[in-house]
């Protein structure tokens, strides 16, 4: 069996291949599509963290992919129109720079996702899983009724936004700053999974009063692990809406909540790698598939049944063998 | 000095009384044998101290009253406990356990692979293959690796192959002469525990039958109340 190492090594190497043939082949498309993949797969190693590591199964995650979204649609549309975002206490300017909207994202991804967290983690279960969608839905239908952003049409961003030295309209160079987020995201995740926190949370899982007795609080390693899954999801969320120029209630549906989850399960919950080849399979199957019939989900549906009642470890599992410390 | 102060300690599960005002102490540095024939409230009196479940009396440690207190919150502290049955994180590999557990103090990865040289050997492996005898040693390490004031070792020999049991006692020999560590022991194996204890504390349905000295603790008291 192939090794879980290799395996990562040629998932990487196919997002610098697919790509950089792409480019040298004059096939902009396919780079649009490996951006998609790199952004998808970033959402999905935020929620990673809190579902693969800590055992919180979130159906509400697009609540911070679409505050992203909103984050960046917000700032770059007041900027575009020249108007203020707020005047009082302070006044607060729109802005175009990437920098400033990915820090705002996170920042405050991280905000909902702890006030989300200090309330879903009273609860457990089936109804963990409820609070946190019914949370999500809460932010879908606010931002229906939100008309001065568009309502249930949406926000468009007439011109990408900047990165200082980069030209960010050329696909290629968009798609290597997801690339390089990705990675700088799967190496925190591999690090926190690896530090006293992610062994701690970890443990939790398993035993959370055994964890206690060890004089750890199981309720704030589950929030920290849960306000920096927010916070990871909410950057995908400002990257997806800088990539199609558009942000719209769809980013909070409760339907990309569940597709962040099957990119997971796909690839092999708890797996570093799992979101990412969970979401390469995602979107290769949407592009492929989609090309032969518009109901191509009946298609990824029979392969996460497949997955779920076959592999457990998802397709790493699948080509990988079991994991042999993870459970 | 008073470290560990317990008294009329009451405790049920759902409406069914198991604790009926138990009463112990544990001075610094000394070794206390909590004894008692199985289901007469050993467990219940230890789970209550470290606030795994509800109870109603006084629970004095370190001069903190720690009976509203989580079990987290006690664990930090100053009281370290190997539970029932081991425990260990199945998952997570032996440096990982105690790596997860570890709080800032003396005792850390090498002091107790110092202690107990077996789970160096094994740093690397996952707890869910160790032995009975070594999960037992990585359960003392962890809650070793929390530095705590008081050690609580609920049956820690329970079930164990004869030489694996010697290590362990020696182990806590070890912790009591060399550390000072206040330790509470929940044990039928009497011939150990009059090598290591300074006192007893028997417990039947519940209630304090018989505490004092180890030394005046008869064949005759603990055939009655220990039946060994």
């Amino acid at each position: 069996m192939m090794s879980e190492r290799n395996l990562n090594i040629a998932v990487l190497a196919m997002f610098i291949g697919i790509p950089a043939w792409a480019y040298f082949s004059d096939e902009p498309f396919t780079i649009t599509l490996m951006t998609r993949a790199a952004i998808f797969a970033l959402a999905a190693v935020g929620l990673n963290l809190a579902l693969g590591v800590g055992g919180l199964v979130s159906l509400g995650h697009a609540a911070f992919f679409g505050l992203g979204g909103y984050v960046m649609g917000i700032l770059a549309y007041h900027a575009q129109t020249y108007t203020p975002l707020a005047e009082w206490p302070f006044l607060v300017e729109g802005t175009k720079s990437m920098p400033v909207i990915w820090l705002a994202s996170l920042l405050l991804s991280a905000g909902l996702a702890w006030v989300i967290g200090s309330l879903s983690l009273r609860t457990t279960g089936v109804y963990f899983i409820m609070i946190t969608l019914a949370f999500a839905q809460m932010m879908f239908f606010f931002s229906i009724s939100w008309s001065a952003y568009g309502g249930e049409d949406g926000l468009s961003i007439y011109v990408r936004n900047n990165f200082p030295g980069l030209n960010t309209l050329d696909p290629i160079q968009f798609f290597a700053i997801c690339f390089v987020i990705l990675l700088a995201a799967l190496f925190l995740s591999a690090r926190l999974a690896k530090s006293p926190f992610g062994l701690a949370l970890n443990a939790a899982r398993q035993s959370p009063q055994r964890v206690e007795t060890v004089g750890l609080n199981t309720q704030r390693l589950k929030l920290v692990a849960f306000v920096i899954s927010g916070a990871i999801t909410g950057l995908a969320g400002a990257l997806f809406a800088d990539l199609n120029r558009f942000v719209s209630p769809t980013m909070f549906s409760w339907q990309l909540s569940g597709e962040i989850m099957v990119f997971i399960i796909i690839g092999g919950v708890g797996r570093l790698f799992g979101p990412v080849v969970g979401a390469l399979v995602f979107v290769a199957l949407e592009h492929f598939l989609g090309g032969l019939s518009e109901f191509w989900h009946i298609y990824l549906g029979l392969l996460l049944l497949l997955i779920v009642l076959f592999g457990k470890g998802g397709l790493i599992g699948l080509i990988c063998g079991r994991e042999k410390v993870h459970d | 000095m008073t470290l560990l102060a317990v008294s009329d300690l009451r405790a049920s599960y759902g409406p069914s009384q198991a604790l009926f005002g138990v009463n112990l102490d544990v001075q610094e540095g000394e070794v206390l044998a909590l004894m008692g024939r199985n289901g007469m409230g050993k467990s219940t009196t230890v789970k209550s101290i470290c606030r795994m479940m509800p109870s109603e009396g006084t629970i004095s440690f370190a001069s903190t009253n720690l009976i509203n207190l989580a079990s987290h919150q006690t664990a930090r502290l100053g009281i370290g406990l190997v539970p029932e049955g081991r425990r260990c994180f199945a998952s997570l590999t032996v440096y990982e356990n105690l790596v997860a557990a570890a709080r800032p103090g003396a005792w850390m990865f090498d002091s107790v692979v110092d202690l107990f040289p077996r789970l160096g050997e094994r740093a690397q492996q996952v707890a869910s293959s160790l032995s009975g005898g070594e999960q037992q040693m990585l359960a003392i390490g962890r809650a070793l690796m929390t530095n705590p004031r008081l050690l609580i070792l609920d049956e820690a020999t329970e079930g164990l192959a004869p030489i694996i049991r010697q290590e362990i006692w020696s182990a806590i020999n070890k912790l009591k002469t060399e550390t000072g560590l206040s330790i509470l022991v929940i044990d039928k194996s009497i011939r150990e525990l009059r090598g290591v204890c300074d006192k007893a504390v028997i417990l039947e349905r519940g209630r304090n039958v018989w505490s004092g000295s180890i030394d005046q603790l008869t064949s005759e008291i603990t055939e009655q109340y220990v039946g060994v």
